[in-house]
């Protein structure tokens, strides 16, 4: 175990290169729902339970199923409403158990990123060699049910190893979620060296973040979308910010809940110099055009004292 | 390091769900449901009358609302109690006053104690399901199967006998279920059970003794989960159900009927800073346009009726 994480420099949100989305956009804006299958009897993990309870958790597994069931055509609706193309966080299997749902979103042309298996299945305790495999089992089963490969990783319930990007980057990847550094695309090192990027994906926003553990109130949350949004629209006039908001169809997708969040939508895709895209279209955008300029302002800003 | 190879094997890696009590199906698949003159939006108000041991085990956990100080726990006890002394009354008068039909959840252990409670209830004539035994007495995995059965067998013999009315529903203790509890319940004679949140309406759920339907009874918008465990304002509570309710009787316009099951705790809406945020929920339900308030066993009697 070690002390620091290798797999970026320092960078200060100051004087950085100027990011221009396209069409001069200042925030590139992106909806990244989860769309998971969670397991009732998952083989017991040593190093995290699943389950609060003894088999069968009927609160936790009833609950996630209602965002299959019944949230996910709720949220869909609303972002087609704001013209809104999700980025689906995986969980492979899911491809397995409900096509149906894969299905409607690759009409749509929404992205397909990968989530692992199942998030009942964690990366605690796999050896390197397992962690590729399941790694290499979500790309390959992304592929086959949507025609193309995932470009980016948000691990199983954001169970990670110290290779798990590094593993990522070699199944062909080019971003991850799993860091919350900043609030902007950063270069990732990863060991075999390839270009592989970081793209904000907010835990802030999260919705179950917000409900679940910060037990927010669901009018609340709507506000605090707008109130993250207007920071980030006035810093983009300078150099572009990426703000995500990450959903699960169970949590915000409730009755009780969606009316706030249709109300941040509105407000967001209501302003000017949105571009409202997905994590690949913003990870491509800035490895075409950025991604050069941000390892020199890196290596310049690091060398700064030495 | 490594993982048993377990660990990366799928058994239930397949089309549906990973075990076999119900089918697979998106609400917007199914048929449109019908209630009753063209209403929107079905209501049941379940009204939970629980009793908590004092000398609770808490095995294998400790339900919400439980005890949790050193034995005697006075403070969570007289609290809880306070609801089926105080509370209910509060809440009865605020739902006949806005003319809203209650369902009552019991344990059977309340019904054994407080008689009083009990012909209150029986002369009101509102549907009972029952609530288990007691808020210690659990179902959960790993419970042997003649032990649950003489626990459901037990509680629903003492609600049978105190209402001397049929038994219909039930919702276990912590909403927790043991593998079997889906048939035992349906062993006992019993039609729908409120324990999973998979859904906003009715369904079938497949069990070996037969067919039992899930009754949709919301925990995220239950007063004990707002309140108590995610420590919202009272405020944000009547916000939420009103929110709730605009939102299905919207989506009935097009989808058609859909319901909305209320979860309230007398020892929680019941006190006296509180139950004024009830009334203005009831106020809300009673003036929005199409709302049938019916008791759990009447929304599943209609939708049933539709099932064909």
């Amino acid at each position: 175990m070690q002390a620091d994480l290798s797999y970026y420099d320092y960078w200060p949100y100051h004087d950085r290169p100027k990011i221009t989305w396209p069409n001069g956009a200042r925030v590139a804006f992106w909806v990244a729902p989860n769309i998971e299958f969670y397991e009732l009897m998952p083989p017991a993990n040593p190093f995290r339970q699943a389950w609060p309870q003894p088999a069968p958790a009927v609160p936790g597994y009833s609950i996630r199923d209602y965002g299959n069931r019944v949230g996910h055509m709720r949220q869909m609706r609303l972002l087609d409403k704001f013209n809104i193309r999700g980025s689906i966080s995986l969980s492979a299997a899911l491809c397995d158990h409900h096509p149906e749902i894969v299905e409607l979103c690759l009409e749509r042309d929404w992205e397909f990123f990968s989530h692992g298996i199942y998030n009942t299945r964690y990366t605690y305790g796999m050896s390197e060699e397992q962690e590729r495999e399941m790694i290499l089992d979500s790309v390959e089963t992304i592929e086959k049910h949507t025609g193309r490969k995932p470009a980016g990783y948000l691990a199983p319930a954001l169970s990670h190893s110290e290779v798990t990007l590094d593993l990522f980057a070699e199944a062909g990847g080019i971003y991850t979620c799993d860091l919350f550094h900043d609030d902007q695309p950063t270069p990732i090192r990863v060991r075999g060296e390839q270009p592989f990027i970081s793209i904000p994906y907010s835990l802030e926003m999260n919705d179950t973040i917000a409900f679940v553990v910060n037990k927010i109130e669901p009018r609340r949350y709507g506000q605090i979308i707008k109130d993250n949004f207007d920071r980030l629209y006035a810093e983009g006039s300078e150099s572009g910010t990426v703000m995500c908001v990450p959903t699960h169809n169970y949590q915000v997708a409730c009755p009780h809940r969606l009316a706030a969040f249709e109300e941040a939508l509105e407000y967001i895709t209501g302003h000017p110099d949105v571009w409202v895209t997905t994590g690949r279209e913003i990870a491509e955008h800035f490895l075409n055009h950025y991604y050069e300029a941000a390892l020199a302002d890196i290596a310049r800003k690091n060398a700064r004292g030495r | 390091m490594a993982l048993e190879q377990e660990h990366l094997a799928y058994p239930h890696r397949q089309y549906g769900m990973d075990h076999d009590w119900y089918r697979w199906s998106m609400l917007t698949t199914r048929p449109k449901v019908v209630w009753p003159e063209q209403a929107k939006l079905a209501v049941w108000v379940n009204v939970a009358l629980q009793f908590f041991p004092l000398n609770q085990r808490g095995q294998p956990f400790k339900v919400v609302g439980g005890m949790q100080m050193p034995y005697p726990d006075l403070r969570h006890f007289t609290l809880r109690d306070y609801g089926n002394r105080v509370g209910v009354f509060r809440i009865l008068d605020a739902l006949d006053r806005f003319d809203v039909i209650p369902t009552f959840a019991i344990s059977a252990a309340l019904a054994t104690r407080l008689s009083y409670l009990v012909d209150v209830v029986k002369e009101r004539g509102n549907e009972v399901l029952c609530h288990g035994f007691d808020m210690d007495t659990l179902h959960f995995g790993g419970l042997p199967k003649d032990k649950e059965r003489e626990q459901i067998r037990t509680s629903l013999g003492i609600l049978r006998e105190s209402f001397r009315a049929e038994i219909n529903g039930w919702l276990s203790p912590g909403r927790s279920e043991s593998e079997n509890t889906p048939e035992l319940l349906v062993e006992q004679g019993l039609q729908y059970c409120c324990d999973w949140v998979n859904d906003d309406m009715p369904y079938p759920f497949k069990t070996a003794a037969g067919e039992l339907f899930s009754m949709p009874l919301s925990n995220e918008l239950e007063d004990v989960f707002i309140l108590m465990s995610n420590q919202h304002s009272e405020t944000s509570y009547v916000e939420q159900i009103c929110d709730a309710a605009t939102f299905l009787s919207k989506e009935a316009d097009e989808q058609g009927g859909r319901m909305l099951g209320l979860n309230i705790h007398p020892w929680m809406l019941g006190q006296p800073h509180r139950i004024k945020k009830l009334e203005a929920v009831l106020e809300f339900l009673t003036s929005l346009p199409g709302v049938w308030f019916a008791s759990a066993h009447d929304i599943l009697a209609s939708f049933k009726n539709q099932q064909g």
